[in-house]
């Protein structure tokens, strides 16, 4: 522990106005932090330059899961536990439910938020990819009052995003219409478990009478924030999957994707592996299969 | 800077405590130095090595990751309180008979996710275990004997044997 606790303020709140309060009466100064497993860590390693965390763990107004018709909604506060264990997540959103497995053990899925783990804006963050593909919708919340926006629209660049310091992420909303699509999920690290990706694709898509009517495409460690890969989605909606519509979305992978060499990898791994995981959702695509693999099937590669 | 320290109360194995922290200190902190509960070790200090394991409202955490200011209020269970008496408790039996505990420094913190594992899943599958476990390092026993000692435990009728 090379980090000293006397140098960090951190105040807890009974409600979600109290905070909000907080944060708008001087914004920038209060640092929210949730379950910690981010901040606490920088914190230990002696990191942690915010002087000042008002902890978000366990308000109410942000620990809802709520199923409508339309949507279900995420509450910023739900921890990846709470996600992985929720039945309607599992049926109809399961690349959520996959990715929500992939993140650390059970006792770091037990206080990871999806906030946090949008917020963090971590271009390897497992969650962005499944919610990118299931078009979901991100609403900030600050005294101002809220706003909803696609999730698509929320990251500017690395660590760079259009949140404001006065706000928070109230509830993430997925659209329940993906339960018919052939889905797609695979992260490739460094081992089978417990290691950041070094490359990850997400993809659902309708497929009729070998036509491609519907796709959506993302992946995560590719760019300087999890991206929606609609320029080879183009390239693939109204098409039938031949050997020529294959090659050319792969081509437009290779120029969408704009990964950079770090410790974990390198860009021409990462490019490489990438086009790669596309030819596998293709390939599901060609056999038509109607329902996502398993989650059992379905990969955390090496 | 200095922050102001605060009166935290929460409940650890059973028992009211109060300690007087700086709210960021972390609870694996608070357990050793001011409660005297050295069980729970650090290892990593950033959560990837489960050693510092403890449960917090019935859910497993790494005590390292939680500002004690998060744990006001709330019912901590450490390995101390496994064991009643001179009575161990049976996943301690079980890592004894199986040889699922060498050195010791990551036997709190199986115990603890065992622990956790078998209180949400009685009579878990070899796979079951290996992914409750899967945040807690060891290396000694190529775990696993470890897996083997929480299969055993289990069998014999686990957390609710005694």
């Amino acid at each position: 522990m090379r980090g000293n606790p006397e140098s960090h303020e951190l105040i807890a709140v009974a409600s979600l106005p109290e905070a909000l309060t907080w944060l708008a009466t001087t914004p920038g100064e209060w640092t929210p932090i949730a379950g910690g497993t981010e901040l606490m860590v920088a914190h230990a390693a002696g990191r942690l330059t915010q002087p000042k965390l008002i902890s978000l763990w366990g308000l109410p107004e942000l620990s809802f899961i709520h199923v409508s018709d339309e949507s279900i909604s995420i509450g910023g506060g739900v921890t990846f536990g709470q996600i992985r264990r929720h039945a309607a997540i599992a049926e109809e959103f399961p690349l959520l439910s996959l990715a929500a497995g992939w993140i650390g053990s059970i006792a770091n899925q037990n206080r990871a938020t999806i906030a946090g783990n949008i917020v963090n804006g971590s271009p390897a963050a497992d969650a962005p990819p499944a919610l990118l593909v299931y078009d979901a919708e991100i609403e900030l919340i600050s005294q101002r009052g809220s706003r909803r926006l696609p999730y698509a629209n929320f990251h500017l660049g690395y660590k760079q995003s259009v949140l404001r310091a006065d706000e928070l992420v109230l509830a993430l909303h997925l659209p329940r219409r993906f339960a018919g699509h052939i889905q797609y999920l695979r992260k490739v690290g460094t081992r089978k478990a417990m290691a950041i990706t070094k490359v990850a694709l997400a993809g659902s898509a309708l497929v009729d009478n070998g036509i491609v009517t519907e796709i959506r495409l993302s992946a995560a460690s590719v760019a300087d924030r999890p991206l929606r890969m609609k320029a080879t989605e183009a390239v693939l909606v109204g098409r039938k999957l031949t050997p020529e519509t294959r090659y050319n979305a792969r081509t437009a992978l290779l120029n969408e994707v704009k990964p950079i060499d770090d410790i974990r990898s390198t860009a021409q791994y990462r490019k490489h592996v990438a086009a790669n995981l596309l030819d596998e959702f293709m390939n599901e695509l060609s056999q038509n299969k109607q329902s996502p693999q398993e989650p059992s099937q379905q990969g955390f590669t090496e | 800077m200095s922050t102001c320290w605060q009166h935290i109360q929460f409940v650890v194995n059973g028992q009211h405590s109060a300690v007087d922290v700086p709210p960021m200190k972390r609870l694996l902190d608070v357990l050793r130095e001011d409660l005297g509960l050295t069980g729970a070790k650090e290892g990593c200090g950033e959560g990837e090595c489960g050693s510092c394991s403890v449960r917090m409202n019935g859910e497993l955490v790494n005590s390292c990751l939680v500002p004690v200011l998060q744990a006001s209020g709330a019912s901590i269970e450490t390995v101390e309180g496994l064991a009643i008496d001179a009575e161990l408790h049976p996943l301690q039996k079980a890592f004894l008979e199986c040889g699922g505990a060498q050195c010791g420094i990551c036997t709190p913190g199986m115990l603890m996710a065992a622990t956790h594992l078998l209180a949400k899943n009685p009579h878990p599958s070899i796979s079951e275990i290996r992914e409750g476990l899967a945040g807690n390092l060891c290396r000694c026993t190529g775990f696993i004997k470890i897996f083997e000692s929480v299969l055993s435990a289990a069998t014999m009728g686990g957390t609710n044997a005694r």
